[in-house]
């Protein structure tokens, strides 16, 4: 026993601790428990003490915030539900959510059918290298900023700049101006459908090339066109994946901010409540009303979250009718 | 009845056709051969191809406007057409003159924009890579809960946190430090849950346990064991932390009020706008054409050189839906 209580480790050359400790840590079901106590916390302190500070305690700043009311006379006071009072007898707000809807509804299933019909094209008919570089392209959008992405349409939109606008008007098609409030709404859909189209193609077809190849070959067999193949085996397989950008894309339409701001430097269409978000930002900035902000963003938090749990109770009931 | 030749053994992996490489030759023939099993003739081949390179350039026409309105003039940007070259090729002379214009801010944009989103990234890796280690690997009472809290948390949409993120950082004076974006990235829950899923994945436990049973400590396991194996997994949070803090707008636009502290996508953005507002129109077309081509160039290379990462990311977040 005295000889075993200090061994040398054959790779590390350290001495190893020996003894009733050592035995019982050999057995691996009991080396997990060992690992119980404090350490796996320390392991997930920095991010669970990121995660509260940054996401939970600002939630319940700002429903703390949305509470109160600052005046003139008499400094914050505590307001109860005014604000969100307020936030219900705003109209600007509501034609902003209006208007935003209107674009999701016309704008997601339009890039979501392209990036499917994109993804399944990859999957069977334009297949290899070709297809490789096809895939890259498409995804380039993403990873410009979005910033810069509606700079670029911006111009291609642009009365003064635009080449569309010579080209049309060399065709004597006449100029049309895409940044009229007439025209914008599409305007805007197009600059979305173009930034993220290849990001959810890429999600659609990564989920096509996980489904086993027997599935694919077992339809073949049985003399299934690939129009079949496409819309019996791939699209219902491929079902979680649609779900996923169904939902990130409402977020982002909900959410949005950037690309109607900066559409803002080209034309007077864009109204300081455009969307939700634009409202937001000038109530907070240049109204400095940072209660009335903070229960508009908490509102739009909830419409958000509403819309989404909407559309996965609509995706289970249909699941459960199906089997 | 007809027979119907089924390409079991003879496809390559996937069931799908790969690119190039040395098997080139049985490749093409499995292409064939597949091609055939799927009933899919040239005409329709022809087609695809056909809408594949009509999408292809609708995704492109932006970023060739853009290439070529940064070799122009400031003149011929407005007057000459937008799809083609025009004399004289002006890049050199608005490269310096984005770099030098307001006193050299562009490039401290850049330099601001490069410090936020490295810091971002590596911070939110390490804190995502230790908390997705203990998940995969460690047994701990709360496990499950928390667990399920990171799950819950990866569906919150960030955007609707960004005001109530800024009336807190506004609170705790963080306005006007670069904290204020460095700090809100690093409780990123997508990236926790993909390297928990990644170490499950790659890490084999009977090798832990074994350093485990040589008296290794927990955090030498993690250094010397884990990370290597997961260092894939830990490029792809890396890579879709700093694309996202370098193409983030709506945070840095709003805890920022200092043009020196700005990121890139908030600096062209004020320059946008003050063309609305009228002032230095003649100058500022060349300059902002040319900063926005330069302010994608890194993440579009990140993308491009690292497209295994990211399609790898992208397979795994979509795990996070089931």
């Amino acid at each position: 026993m005295v000889a075993t209580s200090k061994v040398q480790h054959p790779a590390t050359g350290k001495a190893r601790r020996n003894g009733p400790a050592a035995r019982r840590r050999r057995r691996p079901a009991d080396a997990r428990k060992i690992m119980g106590g404090i350490r796996p916390y320390l392991f997930l302190a920095p991010f669970m003490i990121s995660f509260f500070i940054f996401t939970i305690v600002p939630i319940g700043y700002a429903i703390w915030l949305s509470l109160f009311r600052v005046q003139l006379i008499g400094g914050r006071q505590f307001a109860g539900f005014s604000n969100y009072a307020a936030v219900f007898r705003q109209p600007a707000f509501w034609s902003g959510v209006l208007r935003v809807s209107v674009l999701g509804v016309v704008q997601v299933p339009v890039m979501l059918g392209l990036a499917l019909f994109f993804a399944l094209v990859f999957d069977t008919i334009v297949v290899g290298r070709a297809g490789a570089i096809y895939r890259v392209i498409y995804f380039v959008p993403y990873a410009v900023p979005g910033v810069i992405s509606a700079l670029m349409w911006g111009y291609l939109y642009d009365n003064q700049l635009s080449p569309f606008d010579a080209m049309m008007h060399g065709a004597h098609l006449g100029s049309p101006d895409f940044l009229s409030p007439g025209l914008l709404l599409p305007a805007i859909g197009n600059l979305e459908t173009w930034q993220f189209v290849g990001y959810n193609m890429i999600v659609l077809y990564v989920a096509l090339q996980a489904i086993p190849p027997e599935v694919r070959q077992a339809a073949i067999v049985d003399g299934a066109s690939l129009r079949h193949i496409w819309l019996r085996i791939n699209v219902p397989l491929v079902r979680t994946g649609l779900l996923l950008t169904t939902v990130m894309s409402i977020i982002g339409t909900l959410q949005m901010f950037t690309e109607p701001d900066v559409l803002m430097g080209f034309t007077p269409s864009v109204t300081s409540s455009y969307t939700p978000n634009l409202m937001i930002y000038s109530v907070a900035f240049n109204e400095q009303n940072l209660n009335y902000a903070a229960a508009l963003s908490l509102v739009l938090g909830v419409i958000t979250i509403v819309v989404i749990v909407g559309v996965l109770i609509v995706n289970n009931r249909r699941r459960g009718m199906r089997i | 009845m007809t027979a119907v030749r089924i390409p079991v053994s003879r496809e390559p992996r996937g069931g799908r056709p790969s690119a190039g490489g040395r098997r080139d030759r049985h490749d093409r023939n499995a292409r064939t051969w597949y091609y055939r099993c799927y009933g899919i003739g040239p005409a329709k081949r022809a087609g695809a191809h056909l809408v594949a390179v009509a999408f292809a350039a609708y995704i492109l026409v932006p970023l060739f406007w853009i290439a070529l309105a940064s070799t122009k003039t400031n003149q011929n940007i407005v007057t000459s057409f937008g799809f083609w070259f025009a004399a004289p090729f002006h890049l050199w002379d608005n490269l310096t003159a984005v770099m030098d214009y307001q006193n050299g801010l562009f490039p401290r944009w850049i330099l601001n924009s490069l410090l936020y989103a490295g810091s971002s990234g590596v911070l939110a890796t390490v804190v995502a890579a230790l908390a997705g280690f203990a998940f995969a690997k460690l047994e701990f009472r709360w496990r499950r809960p928390i667990m399920a809290l990171i799950i819950g948390a990866v569906a919150i949409p960030s955007t609707a946190l960004v005001v109530p993120l800024y009336l807190f950082i506004s609170y705790s004076h963080l306005v006007n430090t670069p904290l204020a974006v460095i700090l809100p990235s690093l409780g990123n829950a997508f990236g926790a849950f993909l390297t928990y899923i990644y170490v499950q994945a790659s890490v084999p436990s009977a090798l832990l346990d074994a350093a485990r049973v040589d008296g290794a400590s927990e955090l030498r396991i993690f250094w010397r064991i884990g990370v290597p194996i997961m260092l894939p997994g830990c490029v792809t949070v890396l890579l879709f932390v700093v694309v996202g803090v370098w193409n983030n707008f709506f945070l840095p636009l709003l805890v920022f009020n200092d043009p020196r502290l700005y990121p890139v996508t908030v600096g062209l953005a004020q320059w946008n706008a003050s063309i609305a507002g009228g002032s230095g129109q003649q100058i500022l077309y060349s300059l902002l054409v040319t900063g926005s081509l330069l302010s994608m160039i890194p993440t579009v290379a990140a993308f491009l050189i690292l497209q295994r990462y990211w399609r790898q990311g992208l397979a795994l977040g979509s795990l996070a839906g089931e």
